[in-house]
């Protein structure tokens, strides 16, 4: 006898989504904007990240969970900054989903954070597919790495919100054509902001600085609302 | 390389469905393949699923089925023209008639099980 069809028609990422949308939720409900990192391994993320909660100490209460196949350096670094910090190790998992977010913040009162950030793991690949639950989600690109990362990397970049050319102090050595950068992004899409920082520098810093006050005024006037 | 954690995924949503159809009297017997649907836009790799699925569903009751992959090409909305347009170039997100950039994506983002082949029961049990 011939096989019978069975239409299913379900998204195979649910389960995710729908822990996803749960965080979301929780972050709603707690005024707590969150703002993920992509990148690939070495772009910045971290050294962004520590200049970041380094700058946020002094007026907001921002919090970090990060995200690695092994070792807990990048939380250990993290935390020199004074902020709390917690470590997520993968093992052999190439990017964070809802799941091991949601795990990580477990037992954290996040009405006591203004802002979470979330380094996902450094990948340009995988992490395109899996919701976190964020309101943001910037990706990182540095000038070290050439000028032609979204055309190579398309769906990453066409699934965040915000890109950030990061090492900038380096555009001169390392011969980067920053306006070249720009047109590939603009290209895989149209419109998308692009902030440039130098972490070493200082360099771009207020600007990026803005745009996560901007972000946490957002969610914090949305909850208000709400 | 997360195609390993989706076949998993899939793996276990399948399996899922496929005894809720057992349930509903629309199934039950083994099931011979799983149709998805993927988008263009998910840089999921059609091969790399496939391998990925094989790995996953061995020693579940998926083991042995086959894995059909239909692809989704991108389709935006323009606002320009006012239509849907489907993309040749999946990662340039303009309308390929007037050149704007695409408004909106229609299809094109779907990890999606769309079906699953089911096969007859041979041993009626009633």
């Amino acid at each position: 006898m011939s096989p019978r069809i069975v239409e299913v028609r379900r998204n195979v990422l649910a389960k995710n989504d729908a822990l996803a949308a749960r965080l979301r939720r929780t972050f709603a409900a707690a005024g707590t904007c969150v703002i993920s990192l992509v990148a690939s391994p070495g772009a910045g993320k971290t050294a962004l990240l520590a200049e970041t909660l380094r700058s946020l100490r002094s007026r907001r209460r921002a919090a970090a969970v990060v995200g690695d196949l092994a070792t807990e350096n990048d939380a250990a670094r993290l935390r020199e900054s004074g902020a709390p910090v917690r470590q997520i190790t993968t093992g052999t998992v190439c990017h964070l989903d809802a799941e091991m977010v949601g795990r990580a913040l477990e037992g954290w009162d996040l009405a006591s954070l203004d802002c979470l950030f979330i380094e996902n793991v450094g990948n340009l690949v995988c992490p395109a597919a899996y919701d976190l639950g964020e309101d943001v989600r910037a990706v990182l690109l540095s000038v070290t790495e050439g000028e032609d990362k979204p055309l190579k990397y398309p769906v990453i970049f066409n699934g965040a919100d915000l890109a950030v050319i990061t090492k900038t102090d380096l555009i001169g050595p390392a011969g980067y054509d920053e306006a070249l950068a720009r047109r590939y992004l603009d290209a895989v899409r149209p419109g998308l902001e692009v902030l440039r920082v130098s972490a070493k520098t200082g360099e771009g810093m207020p600007a990026w600085l803005a745009r996560v006050e901007a972000a946490l005024v957002q969610k914090r006037t949305a909850g208000l609302r709400a | 390389m997360h195609e390993l954690s989706l076949a998993m995924s899939l793996v276990d949503l399948a399996a899922g469905c496929a005894r809720e159809a057992a349930g509903a009297g629309t199934g039950g017997g083994r099931v011979e393949a799983v149709h998805v649907r993927i988008g263009a836009l998910t840089g999921v790799d059609g091969d790399a699923l496939r391998f990925a699925f094989d790995a996953a569903s061995d020693g579940t009751p998926l083991a042995g089925a086959r894995l059909v992959v239909e692809h989704v090409p991108v389709a935006v909305f323009c606002g320009g023209c006012g239509a849907e347009r489907t993309l040749d170039e999946p990662f340039r997100l303009r309308c390929p008639v007037c050149g704007a950039p695409a408004a909106r994506v229609v299809r094109g983002r779907e990890i999606e099980l769309a079906a699953l082949e089911v096969s007859e029961i041979v041993s009626a049990h009633r």
